[in-house]
């Protein structure tokens, strides 16, 4: 009896002897994203590639000579629930960094709890803009790293005609009001930009563009309008669409004998990963716009999908999924955020969060799968920006390339 | 099926009741005053308790009175969204557009306030919405589906496209209530800082006394005549209304008063948990609070309340804990409930009862002892 106590109080001590040691050479990271409800099918990789991030800085010996313990939490697509877990982050688990959010209003729920607990998320998924937060660090696209290098490249094609087609939520609107900015600043006249637009007591256009709800299926009358508007010749759509809509969009756009031919579809979207739930072959010749794609041919992609694929072959993790796997642009985007983050807190000698930021905003460099990217003051990333052709395998052809571009989230009456 | 409790069941009830709100609203404001409970864990039971007050309006109409209502999570919605444009007012030039209205009316293109937000710079109006908005959406309704006589899986299925319609409409950015995003990044309540731990805890304590009192009406509510009848509609709405009762007017009465609770219960969640947006609207969200009243107990008003604490408890615990797996956790368990505890949580005692009994049974020295002390107890009930 006495000696069974005696091992238990040993045990208990040893073990706790083992976390303490554990504690002090480990720095506890956050990973906020959906595994479950709509957004799961989409944020699921990104968990997935941060522990794989994590794996492969561990095995270098950490972040100043600490190992990464990550902490993940599901948000479950529920955006209070993301609030309280971000809460739960910062004040139980004391994380040093998140990584984390998909969606704007995730993002948006969670932002003042960074705010007030002064923690930092890095977030990698395109998006509007108009916001700039200093416990945020965006290494998501900006608008225009997506959507105006795809206008030039348009233009450049000799696209004169451009309908505007989105899902209605503020992405979408804010992407398609500068779109209109900018289009009108490069001198397409107003009548060639469809999709209709809302206008003020003034006569200010307010909205541009065609909206349809989450989850919208019906696009035939959209889509004789586009095919109207479209008539002429020399016309391409801009699409902001989002997820499971594009597939009846797509459907319903090859059967009205629309093709990438007649009139391409510039989505901004779709990426890789998506393919894995879309039917890339209804698909093929339209456009895509990110600043990775898979099929960037250089050694650092290259060995950054090798390395991604073998990690997936061996890893153990619940609920991973090991078929059929890509990689996309918020998977590398948060890739990179990972070694961005090392690179600051190694500058800064400390984990501490104003004094990563600081060194965050001094401009790091990283050479990952999609080029140079390099940190900006404004806390959002200059990377480069590709233009892509869909193929029935669900890659995309390169088609151009924009080096170096600064990602602005503030465009909003920019060009006018 | 459901037995009422009687006079001794009802003040053992009270007093444990009455024990519980001791500690939750006096004691662990205290504890977290001096710093023991952390400001994380009051803010997340603050949330609990404002859905174990959405627990009880579903369990006023499901439990006493036999209307599977889909929409509550309508009303609990609107009422967030009252609160929530006052608490939006109250950001002031506060926001990232530093302009006098909130940023999505700023983002599409407003200048100046739309004439239907103006009144919301003032706490007693919106309040005042917060009981007006959802009682008249759900007396108009109301009127319609009971004078049509619509019961049963009907009444369900229309409550829950009631409620999935208001989610499409709220998406809508024309609706000028912040689309998909909602409200959020609130700075001020009523002048003082609504993150602030003080903030907070008067949040949780104002959210627990509001249950309480709530609790305390549905009891009352329960022991009058008005309840009697409302549990004869459940049971047999026909002997009812052959009995020259108005069943259609209680019913009416019922849903109109469960959609005040559940719209103050949303009032109450929207500054602790930080954000309002249409995605609390959809139907699913509904289901999870009939979930939490399966799973605690319905028909008897404490098993909502542990329902939903319960289950939200669980929830948070298991997201964090078994990140991939807390929703088969969840499911399953309440696929266990239903199977082999039909009564609810509540019911476990009971339950247990005759096992217990077994268990003495092996015992028996100690079997008088146990026994003795419950004779006594069941004496009152004799007296009375």
């Amino acid at each position: 009896m006495k000696f069974s106590k005696l091992l238990a109080v040993g045990a208990l001590s040893l073990s706790a002897l083992i976390s303490s040691v554990q504690a002090a050479e480990s720095v506890k990271v956050g990973v906020l994203h959906s595994l479950s409800g709509t957004m799961a099918i989409s944020e699921t990789s990104l968990r997935d590639i941060l522990l794989f991030t994590f794996d492969e800085i561990n095995a270098k010996g950490g972040v100043l000579g600490k190992k990464i313990e990550p902490v993940v939490v599901d948000g479950a697509s529920d955006w209070p629930l993301f609030a309280e877990k971000a809460k739960q982050l910062l004040e139980q688990d004391e994380v040093a960094v998140t990584f984390g959010c998909w969606t704007s209003v995730s993002r948006k729920s969670v932002l003042p709890v960074y705010e007030k607990n002064n923690g930092l998320l890095f977030y990698p998924v395109q998006y509007e803009g108009e916001e700039e937060s200093q416990n945020v660090f965006y290494t998501a696209e900006a608008v225009n790293q997506q959507a105006t290098p795809a206008v030039d490249y348009l233009l450049e094609q000799g696209y004169t005609k451009f309908y505007l087609l989105g899902t209605d939520y503020v992405y979408p609107q804010t992407t398609n009001l500068v779109l209109l900015e900018y289009l009108l600043s490069k001198g397409v006249p107003i009548e060639n930009i469809g999709g209709g637009f809302r206008r003020d007591g003034d006569g200010d256009v307010i909205s541009a563009g065609k909206y349809t709800g989450f989850g919208h299926t019906d696009y035939q009358q959209i889509i004789s309008e586009i095919k109207q508007f479209a008539a002429g010749g020399d016309t391409a759509v801009i699409s902001t669409l989002n997820g499971d809509t594009n597939v009846p969009f797509f459907k319903e756009y090859a059967a009205a004998g629309l093709s990438a031919e007649t009139c391409p579809v510039v989505s901004f979207s779709i990426s890789e990963d998506e393919f894995r739930g879309l039917p890339a072959d209804q698909l093929v010749g339209q456009l895509g716009c990110w600043t990775y794609f898979q099929s960037i041919e250089s050694p650092a992609n290259e060995k950054f999908v090798a390395d991604f694929q073998a990690w997936l072959a061996k890893s153990n993790v619940t609920g991973l999924v090991k078929e059929g796997r890509v990689t996309c642009s918020p998977m590398v985007l948060s890739y990179a955020g990972v070694y961005l983050w090392k690179a600051a807190v190694e500058k800064a000698g400390s984990f501490d969060v104003d004094k990563v930021r600081m060194a965050l905003k001094s401009g790091l460099s990283f050479d990952g799968p999609g080029g140079t990217v390099t940190t900006q003051p404004n806390m959002h990333l200059t990377k480069n920006v590709f233009i892509g052709e869909t193929k029935a395998n669900g890659q995309f052809e390169i088609l151009e390339e924009f080096e170096g571009v600064y990602g602005e989230p503030w465009l909003k009456g920019k060009f006018k | 099926m459901i037995a009422q409790p009687d006079n001794s069941r009802l003040k053992t009830e009270l007093i444990i009741a009455g024990m519980i709100a001791f500690f939750m609203l006096v004691v662990m404001p205290i504890l977290n005053a001096q710093g023991i409970i952390s400001n994380f864990t009051i803010n997340l039971w603050g949330k609990y308790l404002s859905y174990a007050l959405l627990a009880i309006s579903v369990d006023l109409l499901w439990g006493y009175t036999g209307l599977l209502s889909l929409g509550q999570a309508l009303f609990f919605t609107l009422g967030g969204y009252m609160h929530g444009m006052y608490l939006m007012r109250m950001i002031g030039d506060l926001g990232q557009y530093q302009q006098p209205i909130p940023d999505f009316l700023v983002f599409l293109g407003w200048t100046e306030l739309p004439n239907f937000w103006k009144p919301f710079s003032s706490f007693p109006f919106a309040f005042g919405m917060v009981l007006l908005v959802p009682g008249i959406v759900a007396g108009i309704f109301g009127f319609f589906a009971f004078r049509s006589r619509i019961k049963g899986v009907y009444f369900s299925i229309l409550t829950q496209a009631l409620t999935y319609a208001a989610a499409i409409m709220f998406f809508r950015n024309n609706l000028l209530l912040g689309g998909n995003n909602g409200f959020t990044d609130f700075k001020f309540i009523l002048g003082f800082d609504i993150l602030s731990a003080t903030t907070q805890r008067w949040l949780y304590i104002a959210t627990g006394v509001t249950l309480l009192g709530v609790y305390a009406l549905c009891r009352w509510l329960s022991k009058t005549k008005f309840g009697l009848v409302q549990r004869a509609i459940r049971d047999g709405e026909n002997r009812v209304l052959f009995s020259g009762y108005a069943a259609a007017d209680y019913k009416l009465f019922v849903f109109v008063l469960s959609a005040m609770i559940a719209s103050v219960a949303g009032a109450l969640y929207v500054p602790q948990v930080g954000i309002i947006n249409p995605g609390e609207m959809v139907p699913a969200k509904s289901l999870e609070a009939v979930v939490w009243v399966a799973v605690g107990g319905r028909g008897t008003l404490v098993g909502p309340i542990i329902g939903a604490i319960f289950i939200n408890v669980l929830k948070s615990w298991a997201a964090r804990a078994f990140p991939d797996l807390w929703l088969f956790l969840l499911g399953g368990l309440f696929i266990l409930v239903v199977i082999f505890l039909p009564g609810g949580l509540v019911s476990l005692p009971e339950r247990l009862r005759p096992v217990w009994a077994k268990i003495r049974s092996w015992f028996p020295s100690r079997a008088v002892a146990v026994t003795a002390p419950a004779d006594s107890d069941s004496n009152p009930t004799k007296l009375n």
